[in-house]
This record gives C-alpha cells, structure tokens and sequence, in this order.
C-alpha cells in the first residue's frame, strides 16, 4: 500500500488529510464531469449512428465545399485555441497576468469564430430546409440528431467562452489562483476532444460519394 | 528556479505543445482525405474512429496534462471511462434489425 513520510511517522495515504491524486479537489471535480460529460456525448452519438443504422434513406447533405472544408476550418480554430490555453495555464502557473489574459482572449476568439462559422452553417441548413423533425432529403431523424448533438457541443463551447472570459478578469483582478485558469483549461480541452468525434462521425461519414 | 525550470522541462513546455497540435491537425488532413478514398463503410468507420481515437488520446494525454499526473488518478478515470463507453454499445446490434419491422410503403 501506498504511504507517505509525515514528519518522521509512516501513516497511509487513504486516511485522510493527504491528497492521493495530488490534485486540487476542484482539478478532480472537473475531471469526475468531464467523463460523465463525455459519456452523454457517447450516448448522443451512439443514438445517432443507431438511428442512421436503422434508416434506410439516410441524407448526405454535407459537400466539399462549403461543408466540409467550413467544419475543417473549424477544427483548426478549436484545436489552436487548444494551444492556446495550454500558454495561458502555462502563463497562469508562472504569474505572468497579462500574458495570461492575452493567451485567454486568443482562446475565447477561436471560440467565437468557431460559433461564429457553426451558426452560420447552421442557417443554411435551415435555409435548405432541414427541421429537427423534417428535411427535404430523407428520414426525418437526420435533423434531430444532427441538431442535438452539434447544438450541444455549440452550447459547450459557448460557456466556456463566458467561462474564459470570467477566468481573464477574475485572473487579472487577482481574485481568482493560477489553478482556476488550469481547471477551466481542461473544460476546455474537453470541448475540443468531444468535436474530434463529431467532425467525423456526423461530417466525414456524410460525404456524398458521387463525384 | 533551478528546481522550477527542471519541472518546466518535465513537462514538456510550448515546444511539446507545438509537436502535439501539429500531430493533431495532420491527423485531422488525414481523416478529411480518406472520407474522399472511396473505401467500404466499415473500413472507413474503423479508420476514422481509430484516427480519432489517438487524437482524443494526444488531447487528454498532453494538453489535459493526464500524463503528468499520478497514474492513480489515471486508473480512477480512464478505465471506467472506456468501459462504460462500451457498454453503451450493448443495445447496438438492436439498430441493424429494425429496417426489417417498417410496415412496408
């Protein structure tokens, strides 16, 4: 069994007063919501590939251009604010106050970029028709599940942008510690891990196939 | 400071991030090509979730800091993850039976 060194006295880990994770408890918190929240994205697009499974005139609405090069360019905007709010954490955990707050206003800006380019597709798919419960192209079910599970990823993203932007001022005010900015950072990252399945799943496996 | 920077290089700093977002978006050109390979479905579906698998993996292993972390809270996390992710699939095989219960058009 694991055991630490407390002051000349070997006492187990598990008996309370240590940290076993080594972790901030807020830091495992977050981590204890993302796998529950990961797992209603499983569930989500798990329904969604049943439902296509089970439906014989599935739609493929989504061409090249603008579809899928739109949700690659998204992608891309999502992955590099990944990479920008892993400098903020790193900016955060040196001290670094305007840098931090910089680095977190280069994430909230691929964030609305990304809502910005989403939303746009979305209108027109509307446009074209598409309804959660009718489409002009085939089984009904395309609409609600494509609805559902991009508008929740789209609701993720956009409270973690108001997420972001409390942590840059509360950061910069000094109200909030350089762990805030670390466990905002994994929501974050979440966000982003949850599009990696979505953007194949719902739009590469749509391509249609006849050029 | 000796001791931070020694931490610092433990933990890969920006240059490692840089190496992991690059991996992340060639693996992201990768996927875009093959939807246009004109592959079978199910090789397609297997190809695609592969690839995104070892890109959630790059995400939660560096940029979520998994690997630096004690490999306890590891165990705690990820193996109750997958698992419960798979048995989501329990009910599955149910979607490939249903086209036979249409009432016919």
């Amino acid at each position: 069994m694991a055991t630490i060194e407390t002051g000349g006295t070997t006492t187990s880990v598990w008996g309370g007063g240590a940290s076993p994770f080594a972790i901030p408890s807020k830091k495992l918190g977050m981590w204890l919501f993302i796998v529950s929240d990961a797992l209603t994205f499983s569930a989500l697009l798990i329904a969604y590939s049943y439902s296509r499974v089970a439906s014989a005139d599935w739609p493929l609405p989504f061409h090249f251009w603008p579809s899928i090069v739109v949700a690659s360019v998204m992608t891309f905007c999502l992955l590099s604010s990944s990479v920008t709010m892993v400098m903020a954490v790193a900016a955060a955990k040196q001290g670094r106050v305007g840098a931090t707050v910089n680095w977190l206003l280069a994430t909230m800006l691929g964030g609305v970029a990304f809502i910005i380019l989403h939303a746009n597709e979305w209108r027109t798919l509307i446009g074209e028709g598409l309804r959660p419960f009718d489409n002009p192209w085939g089984s009904p079910l395309f609409g609600a599940t494509f609805f559902t599970c991009t508008g929740l990823h789209m609701l993720h993203v956009t409270i973690g942008v108001i997420v972001l932007g409390v942590m840059a001022i509360g950061f910069k005010k000094g109200r909030y510690p350089a762990d805030y900015v670390e466990i905002s950072g994994l929501y974050w990252h979440f966000v982003d891990l949850v599009w990696m399945f979505i953007f194949p799943l719902i739009y590469l496996m749509s391509v249609p196939l006849e050029h | 400071m000796g001791a931070n920077q020694a931490h610092e290089h433990a933990e890969g700093g920006s240059r490692l991030y840089l190496i992991v977002w690059g991996g992340l978006l060639g693996l992201t050109l990768v996927e875009v090509f093959l939807a246009y390979v004109h592959l079978p479905v199910n090789t397609m579906l297997v190809l695609l979730m592969g690839l995104s698998v070892i890109k959630a993996a790059l995400i939660i292993a560096y940029f979520m800091h998994l690997r630096f972390e004690r490999f306890n809270l590891f165990l705690v996390l990820v193996p109750m993850w997958i698992l419960v992710t798979c048995l989501l699939f329990m009910f599955f095989p149910d979607s490939f039976r249903l086209q036979e219960f249409r009432f016919p058009r």
